[in-house]
């Protein structure tokens, strides 16, 4: 323990901006170095995609190299820009605090971005980790108003990401490419990344409606009736497309345009952050919270429970909608068997790993299960074995999850650390 | 004068059972009203009749002349009818700012696409929210535990939050299900000093259950006793003591302290 004290104490003056400044270094490193020197010479194939895991478990003798080079690359780089650049960057933060915090929060944001594209530039199968993380982040979040801050047990989220997918994978390929179920090309083909956004929405839409016929009977009642017509609303969906021959039945649908490039999920991850962090945190989207824990006592304080109830649910599946377009978008092709039990159980996983009600939970949690769940990949069967026994452990020693009950406050997050003075303060 | 609620020939009915009997009530803008009763008496079928959790079988609920029998609870609460519960109903994962904040539900009209996009309507208004929850903080003595879960505050203060929940729908009547059950005398005290106070501060009418003599006679204008859903005695307190019928129903043979 004390090891780990000092360690924080050490880095406690480091503001997010430098841990930003250090990891782009680091990446940077890998960038220019990782292939030609590093990896090289500590005598790797290849540069280790995810920090050695897959290496190590393939190849226990590359061990000691796959940890150099992450000691290397990463661990010493980044703690030292860090550590060094300190006082730098806490002028920069202290700068940025001027700034209004939506423009400060914008920048720190770019910052994150640079640090993800230059890692994943490295190679395609970082680059598809990423997107599906931050994929899986939007379905996370989303999932968690309804599971998490509204306390129902909703198992729907695969149909309405189905709905997403299916409905704006319909509108580009009918509208943007010459296919063979929709004929040619009905807009140029130039417009496609323009009205992504539009298509997106609309099928977010699709999914929003669609969670009316979960919603308008299950909220009737309370209890266990929304996992049950939830699931079977899955159901429904699956078998409903898989036996619509139109749009390619159990086959899948192939053929989308690739409009999905990495800066474009970023920035509906991040919107769709931002926004549902607005509104839970709203008077409106706390009222969740209220229907969770009392019902009688939120409706006797004049809230609308069955209102906030159904909106919800709508935004939640809205979210799920839009996640289901992106990821036609990302993999180019889908079939209904995407978007099934599997599915459900990985979203339900992350939820509930990273914690309920807390937006900073489900990121983690989508981005942990989704890393683990690609870095234990040589492994095999035994991943089904390893990743159910972290998430009984996380159940044990925290029912609710890794993070929960707590909300992003941005504005301590990106503050200038400075050092506190010992002997001042009272 | 017109009352500020007027209730006439309320009976409901759950199946067979009859809980309530031709009740009549009528209270006035800044009245303190008593219902005693003995336990299974029906006061709190009363309050969920008069507040919406139930609908009446049958009779007339009238606040400041509008009809509010068949409205939702939320409804009845947002024109002016806040209570509190016989068992503390707290959110027991939110605090205590959050609280008082989430009673103001019904003043807000930023609207949804407000809340997601954060508007300047919605800062705005959520600033003034604010604003008002620190005053009731202050009011009710609870702005110590301000961050605090309700589940971590003593109990006293939890009864308080719950008031101060209640106010901040701004009510014209306040319904109070036994404000002192599980209280001891010292915060008993406490609570009838609270309960002039919101009296006087917010000129609310204030209707309440309680089971304390004490407490009763202290602080109501008038009081009604109610055995198996009839009311047998009303009047002002001195009236009730010595009420023969309300001695031998609810009082039997205990001293009045």
């Amino acid at each position: 323990m004390g090891i780990v004290k000092k360690f924080r104490q050490m880095f406690s003056t480091v503001p997010m901006l430098g841990w930003f400044l250090g990891f782009l270094t680091a990446v940077l490193i890998e960038y220019f170095w990782g292939y030609d020197y590093i990896s090289y010479y500590l005598g790797l194939p290849k540069i280790p995609v995810l920090f050695g895991a897959l290496i190590m478990l393939k190849e226990p003798l590359m061990i000691p190299g796959a940890l150099a080079y992450d000691l290397i690359v990463y661990v010493i780089p980044v703690l030292a820009v860090a550590k060094l650049t300190s006082p730098v960057t806490n002028q920069g933060a202290a700068l940025l605090e001027k700034l209004p915090l939506w423009l400060s929060a914008v920048l720190h944001l770019i910052c994150l971005y640079a640090v993800l594209h230059v890692w994943a530039g490295i190679n395609d199968y970082r680059v598809l980790i990423v997107k599906l993380s931050l994929i899986s982040i939007i379905l996370t979040v989303s999932v968690n108003v309804i599971n998490g801050y509204q306390g129902e047990f909703s198992c729907s989220h695969p149909g309405f990401m189905a709905l997403g997918a299916y409905v704006s994978s319909i509108l580009t390929l009918m509208l943007f490419t010459n296919d063979k179920i929709f004929g040619t090309a009905l807009l140029p083909p130039a417009l496609a990344p323009y009205c992504f956004p539009l298509v997106l929405v609309i099928g977010g839409a699709a999914a929003a409606i669609g969670s009316l016929a979960v919603a308008i009977p299950s909220f009737r009642t309370r209890g266990d009736y929304l996992a049950i017509i939830s699931l079977a609303f899955m159901f429904i969906v699956k078998s409903a497309v898989e036996n619509l021959h139109v749009i390619g039945g159990a086959r899948g649908m192939g053929g989308q345009p690739d409009l999905a490039p990495l800066p474009v999920i970023f920035i509906w991850t991040m919107l769709c952050i931002w926004i549902i962090h607005n509104f839970v945190t709203s008077i409106f989207g706390k009222a969740l919270n209220t229907v969770r824990d009392d019902e009688a006592a939120a409706e006797s304080m004049t809230i609308k429970t069955r209102k906030t109830k159904m909106t919800a649910f709508m935004f939640g599946a809205f979210w799920a909608g839009i996640a289901g377009g992106l990821f036609a978008h990302v993999l180019t092709y889908i079939n209904p068997g995407m978007f099934s039990i599997n599915r459900l159980a990985e979203i339900l996983a992350m939820v509930y790993f990273g914690g309920l009600n807390s937006i900073l939970g489900s990121i983690v949690g989508a981005v942990s299960i989704n890393v683990l769940g690609e870095a234990l990949r040589p492994l095999e069967l035994f991943k089904w074995i390893i990743i159910p026994l972290i998430l009984i452990f996380v159940m044990i020693f925290r029912p609710y999850g890794l993070i929960s009950f707590t909300e992003i406050n941005t504005k301590k997050l990106l503050e200038a650390k400075h050092k506190t003075k010992q002997g001042v303060s009272p | 004068m017109i009352p500020l609620l007027s209730v006439t020939d309320m009976t409901h009915y759950f199946g067979g059972l009859r809980a309530v009997h031709d009740y009549n009530l009528s209270i006035e803008p800044r009245q303190i009203f008593g219902l005693i009763g003995p336990n299974g008496a029906g006061k709190t079928t009363i309050f969920n009749l008069i507040t919406g959790v139930y609908t009446p079988s049958e009779g007339e609920i009238l606040l400041e002349n509008k009809n509010i029998k068949g409205l939702e609870t939320n409804e009845i609460a947002a024109m002016g009818l806040g209570r509190t519960f016989q068992n503390l109903a707290l959110w027991r994962h939110m605090n205590v700012v959050d609280h008082i904040r989430m009673a103001h539900y019904s003043q807000l009209d930023y609207g949804l696409l407000g809340a997601f996009f954060n508007s300047r309507a919605c800062r705005e208004q959520e600033n003034q929210v604010m604003e008002n929850v620190h005053q009731l903080m202050e009011l009710f003595n609870i702005e110590k535990y301000a961050g605090d879960l309700v589940t971590s505050l003593p109990y006293g203060a939890q009864r308080r939050v719950e008031m101060a929940r209640a106010m901040a729908t701004r009510p014209k009547v306040l319904f109070l299900d036994e404000p002192t059950a599980g209280m001891t005398p010292d915060e008993l005290v406490r609570m009838i000093r609270i309960i002039r106070k919101v009296h006087e501060d917010f000129k609310v009418a204030i209707f309440l259950i309680e089971h304390r003599m004490k407490f009763v006679m202290e602080l109501c204008e008038h009081i009604q006793t109610l055995v198996f859903g009839e009311v047998i005695a009303e009047g002002p307190p001195e009236e009730i003591q010595n009420n023969p019928r309300v001695i031998e129903a609810y009082l039997g043979k205990e001293d009045m302290t």
